[in-house]
């Protein structure tokens, strides 16, 4: 059996990411459900947290290929 | 269609699919690995496409929209104010609208194209086409700023106002990195890695059936039915993500942009 232990690696610290973005998103689905009059301010917010969360599994990828 | 015919070709041993695949032979080749490849070919055809269809729904301006007018009003209103009115907001959005508004539907058309057949390869699962948006969208937001705020712009990115002096040479360092050098790169990264993931699984799904059904054992090949059923569920997963990436890269150069024209108010 042989293969990259990196991609391992990776699968562990994607762990990390997809933590953040159930938060994320819990979070926004908590607000959007208390306050629906909110949801167009919450939604950019939202997606701006997915994207700076989801950074850290980007970072993970390109490792996990580079080295 | 190359890296599903392969893995039938040897028989044995099933062979995923690999990023080589991704690089498909240049259509028009000249010289060594270089060419007219697929993904220009479609880049071309986006930007036909997006014409079209914008031309031909704002030609006949009418006061009560037809079919076609109000589909192109509701997309160009979609970009212009859940995108640019929303986050860059007051006075000066306007000026971006056309840059949010062809960033989104170039975007939009060359993801889309993974999900459609025949065409089946979203442009941007080449890392060359997101460097290149995500460095305009750099240039844009350093450019916006400093034709504002003068070089002052760069210490007011980079120096956080409020914070006590003595913890200064740990902040500033970490906000040069996160703002200059990891700002553009996950912004074109993500783009990048998430188009090709979703190909990835496409191609790879489409591999196994076509291992699968290959096989001598009839319940072998009973089990590609199942991939199938879980490659199309993951199909439409994917066509959903390849509508939000483009969504998601456009809101991030408005936020961008926005903290370029605000870089004075935290």
């Amino acid at each position: 059996m042989e293969g990259n232990l990196n991609l391992v690696g990776y699968g562990l610290s994607a762990i990390g990411g997809a933590i953040g973005v159930g938060l994320v998103f819990a979070a926004y689905i908590n607000g959007v459900a208390r306050q629906p009059e909110a949801q167009r301010v919450l939604q950019p917010i939202a997606f701006l947290g997915l994207a700076l969360t989801e950074a850290l599994a980007i970072l993970g990828l390109v490792f996990a290929f580079v080295l | 269609m190359t890296p599903l015919a392969l893995p039938a070709a040897d028989g044995g041993t099933f062979t995923p699919p690999t990023l080589e695949d991704m690089h498909l032979p240049a259509i028009f080749p000249w010289g060594e690995g270089e060419g007219f490849s697929k993904q220009m070919l479609l880049v071309l055809l986006s930007v036909v496409f997006i014409a079209w269809f914008f031309i031909a729904a704002s030609r006949k301006g009418q006061l009560v929209p037809g079919k076609l007018q109000f589909l192109g009003e509701s997309a160009y209103g979609f970009v212009r104010n859940s995108i640019g009115k929303d986050i860059i907001g007051g006075r000066d959005f306007m000026k971006f609208v056309p840059l949010l508004f062809a960033l989104f539907f170039f975007i939009l058309v060359n993801n889309i194209y993974g999900a459609i057949p025949f065409f089946q390869l979203p442009t941007m699962s080449h890392v060359g086409g997101a460097y290149f948006l995500a460095g305009f969208v750099y240039i844009t937001w350093i450019g916006v700023g400093l034709r504002k705020y003068g070089p002052r712009f760069i210490k007011l990115t980079i120096v956080p106002s409020g914070v006590p002096w003595f913890i200064l040479p740990i902040v500033v360092p970490i906000e040069i990195i996160s703002n200059f050098i990891v700002r553009p790169m996950t912004h074109s990264l993500r783009l990048f890695a998430t188009m090709l993931a979703g190909h990835l699984v496409v191609a790879l799904a489409g591999s196994g059936i076509a291992f699968l059904i290959a096989q001598e054992n009839v319940l072998l090949q009973g089990t590609s039915l199942l991939v199938l059923v879980g490659a199309t569920a993951m199909y439409g997963l994917e066509a959903l993500i390849m509508v939000l990436q483009a969504y998601v890269f456009t809101l991030l150069t408005a936020i961008y942009i926005q903290g370029a024209l605000h870089a004075d108010a935290h």
